[in-house]
């Protein structure tokens, strides 16, 4: 089952810095992703989820923050 | 068949640390190696134009092969002075090779990786391939409104390599090119415009990329990414070369590096690589090494030599 809270576990794995309480925020803007540990994230969100993100779909807005990741992988992960 | 005759580049004498960077962009010197890897870069003087950079690299790079023929002369950049004609022509023309062909390649950073590419196709019906890439990156970030996470990356330098039909120090193996139009908003220059990057989007993009036509090029010949002796690379930012060995498994250390000192120089930035790093004496016998390049566009590829 796709919780925010497991997004935020794998989100705390790779940044090893505590994720905003608002779902809403900016991952980016918090300061708890740069653009180098973005791939990271995305490549454990796959892991944990089961789920292979395009290239296509493959842009920052589409994982910047907890809400928006949830959104994403409620449409695509199994 | 093709081979990787010789290399030759050039960059220009001006230094500009980060410390002088710095200063005129209100940040760190610090925060721009952090972010990059990059110490210092070379600017060419106002009066410099990408041909002078590229006759440099070139005449560098014919004099390892006196009296060599070249039957066809490429010339790649991005940051060419005017929209046409393109450097090619009056680069050959300066060279003693008016009459050859010669033609632009105006790819952006992936240039040289889509040069090598083609050239070692075309070796066959036009004789050795002149491949030269040329850019004068400091004009195109000082156009107003500077971007700050741009103007700290980017040099001026030019590189060259003969590619010959019949002999070199390496022999061309395959290659593998990609492009996708779908990003191209993401990176991109302009007339008359500041250079515009999205660096999340070409990071991510990157990162995922050229792993995959690396893994694409050796999974055709079943190499595992571990038996190649050294990866050249685009040097586009010391953090991404890590991230792409990451990708591929292998230790950094296989990827040779020269960012530090010259920046990122756009489609020069390979051939610069390659030629430093073959005056090492490098390329060994049956030793598979790997060229990798990506850029605007988004175009990428990938060129698996093995040492002769």
């Amino acid at each position: 089952m796709i919780t925010q809270e497991r997004i935020r576990a794998v989100v705390e794995k790779v940044a090893q810095k505590p994720v905003p309480a608002d779902p809403e925020e900016s991952l980016f803007d918090s300061g708890v992703l740069d653009s180098f540990a973005l791939p990271d994230m995305i490549g454990e969100l796959e892991k944990e989820f089961h789920v292979k993100v395009p290239d296509a779909d493959l842009t920052p807005r589409k994982f910047d923050s907890v809400a928006r990741i949830a959104d994403y992988l409620s449409v695509h992960a199994s | 068949m093709a081979f990787l005759r010789a290399f030759g580049s050039y960059v220009p004498a001006r230094v500009v640390a980060n410390a002088e960077l710095a200063a005129s962009l209100g940040c760190e010197p610090d925060w721009i190696f952090s972010v990059s890897g990059i110490l210092e870069r070379r600017y060419a003087a106002e009066s410099e134009s990408v041909v002078d950079l590229a006759v440099q690299a070139a005449t560098n790079c014919l004099t390892r092969v006196p009296g060599a023929e070249v039957g066809l002369v490429i010339v790649s950049s991005g940051s060419a002075e005017r929209r046409f004609p393109g450097p090619a022509a009056e680069t050959a023309s300066r060279l003693g090779m008016a009459g050859t062909p010669a033609i632009d390649l105006p790819v952006a950073s992936a240039g040289s990786i889509f040069g090598l590419a083609l050239g070692a196709k075309l070796a066959a019906a036009f004789g050795r391939v002149l491949l030269i890439a040329t850019e004068k990156m400091s004009a195109v970030i000082a156009r107003p409104p500077q971007d700050r996470n741009t103007a700290i990356l980017f040099g001026d330098g030019a590189g060259a390599c003969l590619i010959d039909p019949e002999q070199g120090a390496a022999e061309v193996v395959d290659s593998c090119l990609h492009s996708d139009g779908s990003f191209a908003e993401n990176l991109r220059l302009e007339f008359d415009r500041p250079l515009h990057m999205d660096g999340r989007v070409v990071i991510l993009q990157a990162s995922r990329k050229v792993p995959a036509v690396i893994r694409e090029l050796l999974e055709r010949h079943r190499i595992p990414a571990a038996s190649v002796g050294t990866f050249l690379m685009h040097q586009a930012n010391q953090n991404l070369i890590a991230k792409i060995a990451q990708g591929l498994e292998v230790p950094p250390e296989k990827f040779y590096s020269n960012i530090a000192r010259y920046g990122n120089t756009s489609s020069a930035s390979l051939l610069i690589a390659a030629a430093e790093w073959n005056a090492l004496g490098r390329f060994r016998t049956e030793e598979p090494v790997v060229f990798a390049g990506f850029g605007a566009g988004f175009h990428w590829g990938a060129l698996l030599v093995v040492g002769t």
